[in-house]
């Protein structure tokens, strides 16, 4: 009896231990689409079929044309940020006074158009990098490197942002115009520069995910909804557009699925988090961190 | 008005005598698709045409899918029985998560993904419980003996599919019309423009979007269940989930979803559409049809927000009237 608890108990720092890492990725997804979200005004539903193109760049970059993964990795960022502009230059911008339902279902034209034009183009074969990064054995437990090296860079990638936020000018004046809308224009500053930058950074940040994920995941053209969804979920549980909320969140969320998976199937760790979000929107529905009213 | 009547009459009419007169399978069947998949994005636009845009749907449709046919495979339970209990089952589901919501005035993009987390947890649970549910790689219904095809309510005959969808079909232009004169659509509309106005003059707020969203729910159940049935085949694809719920709300706004019939003309456009790359194409139509249809969602929203049925019908009744630009601003799902 003594040694199974033993057993038990390792498995379960395990599992916690690799809920944190996989918080990170989670957290770096989540905080994108907070800051489109926070500065814009437009939730992105196709924010993780970016991430998933992200992934079929790295997968052609290494596998194809043969570039280490150290520089596919910064192309690939450049490109799904490019690919983030172009989504707010040709689909968000001539919305910007509709209704933001609209807006959010456009995004979700773009998330079909994303996804069959990877069926098309990639075809609906599973691929990966081919890259097996070695197992870290601390004890009996056993981490994988390329989870270790995921939160690492997501976190690195979070202190980046956070960074140019506060200690650049065009950082401050993206903070400034989440704050108001209206007083930034007469302050000197261009909105539509703004707002443009920060969709390049916020799919950036989708791409830099998009290189991680392609360490532990096959992709292929549906990969997005695997987990979009919950960096959905991650952003209305800490409130959207709240980045310290957002950042909480991801590793509640990422905690659940984690110790979820590690009673039952991954898939129970998942409904488990959806219950979970559902239950906490009677307890807090502004959010985790929003002040009751 | 008594023409207008008449021209409905005959037109339905025409539609009950189609299977005699013309009978090719195969446009039996897309015609069947057709009308299925309009009631079901018909029960959507009952809740999306007063600005309650649920990304849930998907999730109902399979509720009544996979319920239904459980109940059959596993405890022999009738159709008949199992429908009625799969859209209750959809029915407090949709409570449960829309009590909440509505009670803390969730609305907007919260609302969406709120609703969004529901089809995924359905599209989850579903994959999970493999073992009864057979997972990602689909289900089939027993098929019942011979002689017993209405007790398990599956028909070889297309013939008796089209007139039970038909008939489905019209039932969900009733409920619309019927909603249409009530008073749930003033109110509804008064809480679309503003709800603390609406609550204000005293309308229950909570309670009106809960009988609205029930219905919606219970509607898209059965479509669900009726779809499994007609097929015999369903997978968690098909039948629920995100996509499932995306495809709703495409069809509804590409054919309108302030007319009656725009989520049928909806239907029409995206089945024929499919059905045409899948022929002209074959197996290289894959991901063809998805990405004409995020396109033209994509154009539709930015350039035809009401919708195909509704511009037209907006052009027939006032041909050189200013669009209304101000009003576009307060009601979500623009009406220009």
């Amino acid at each position: 009896m003594q040694s199974f608890l033993n057993i038990f108990d390792i498995y379960l720092l395990e599992a916690v231990i690799n809920g944190i890492l996989l918080g990170g990725v989670l957290a770096l997804l989540a905080l994108g689409l907070n800051l489109i979200f926070g500065v814009i005004d437009v939730t992105w539903i196709c924010y993780a079929e970016l991430v998933m193109i992200g992934m079929y760049g790295m997968y052609y970059l290494v596998q194809v044309f043969h570039l280490p993964y150290w520089a596919a990795a910064p192309l690939v960022i450049l490109l799904v940020a490019l690919l983030g502009a172009a989504l707010h230059f040709l689909v968000i911008a001539p919305l910007l006074t509709a209704p933001p339902i609209n807006q959010l279902l456009a995004t979700g034209g773009v998330l079909f158009i994303l996804q069959s034009f990877a069926t098309v183009a990639f075809g609906i074969d599973f691929r990966n990098l081919g890259i097996r990064l070695p197992v870290l054995a601390l004890g009996e437990m056993n981490f994988s490197y390329a989870r270790l090296l995921s939160f690492g860079a997501a976190l690195v990638g979070m202190i980046g942002v956070y960074l140019f936020l506060t200690r650049t000018f065009t950082g401050t004046a993206i903070r400034a115009i989440a704050q108001d809308r209206q007083i930034m224009p007469l302050m000197g500053v261009d909105p539509k520069r703004i707002y443009l930058v920060t969709s390049a950074i916020g799919g950036g940040l989708a791409g830099l995910a998009a290189c991680l994920l392609v360490l532990q995941y096959d992709v292929h053209p549906f990969v997005g909804l695997s987990f979009g969804p919950i960096t959905f979920l991650i952003c209305v549980l800490g409130g959207l557009g709240n980045f310290i909320g957002g950042f909480i969140a991801a590793f509640v969320f990422a905690e659940i699925i984690s110790l979820g998976g590690l009673f039952s199937d991954l898939e129970w760790g998942y409904v488990l988090a959806f219950a979970f979000f559902i239950v906490m929107m009677f307890i807090r529905p502004a959010g985790l961190l929003a002040r009751r009213s | 008005m008594n023409r207008q009547a008449a021209g409905w009459i005959v037109a339905l009419l025409a539609l009950v005598a189609l299977p005699f007169v013309h009978r090719d399978p195969y446009h039996l069947h897309v015609l069947v698709l057709i009308l299925i998949w309009s009631f079901a994005y018909t029960s959507w636009s009952i809740m999306g045409r007063f600005g309650l845009v649920s990304l849930g749907h998907g999730g109902f449709m399979g509720i009544g899918a996979y319920v239904t046919a459980l109940l059959w495979n596993h405890l022999g339970v009738s159709p008949w029985i199992g429908i009625p209990l799969s859209m209750a089952t959809a029915g407090v589901l949709a409570l449960i998560v829309a009590y909440p919501c509505f009670r803390f005035r969730i609305t907007g993009h919260y609302f969406v993904l709120v609703t969004l987390a529901l089809s995924g947890i359905v599209l989850q649970v579903i994959t999970a419980t493999r073992d009864y549910t057979g997972g990602s790689l689909g289900y089939t219904p027993q098929r019942a003996p011979s002689g017993k095809g209405l007790f398990a309510l599956q028909f070889d005959d297309k013939t008796t599919w089209y007139l039970i969808a038909l008939v489905v079909w019209a039932a969900g232009l009733v409920i619309w019309r019927a909603i249409d004169r009530s008073m749930i659509r003033h109110a509804m509309e008064a809480i679309s423009e503003d709800e603390d106005a609406a609550a204000a003059a005293g309308v229950n707020v909570t309670a009106e979007k809960l009988k609205i969203t029930l219905i919606s729910a219970l509607m898209t159940a059965l479509a669900g269940a009726l779809y499994c049935q007609y097929q015999m085949f369903i997978s968690p694809d098909t039948v629920s989930g995100i996509a499932v719920s995306l495809q709703m709300v495409f069809a509804a706004i590409v054919g309108g979803v302030y007319v009656a019939l725009g989520p049928t003309v909806g239907a029409v456009i995206t089945i024929v559409l499919a059905e045409v790359l899948r022929i002209s194409f074959g197996t290289k139509a894959v991901g063809w049809d998805n990405l004409v249809y995020g396109v033209l969602l994509v154009l539709f929203i930015i350039f035809l927000p009401k919708g195909i049925l509704g511009s037209v019908i907006d052009r027939i009744k006032s041909p050189r009237k200013p669009s209304r630009g101000h009003e576009q601003q307060t009601v979500p799902i623009a009406r220009r």
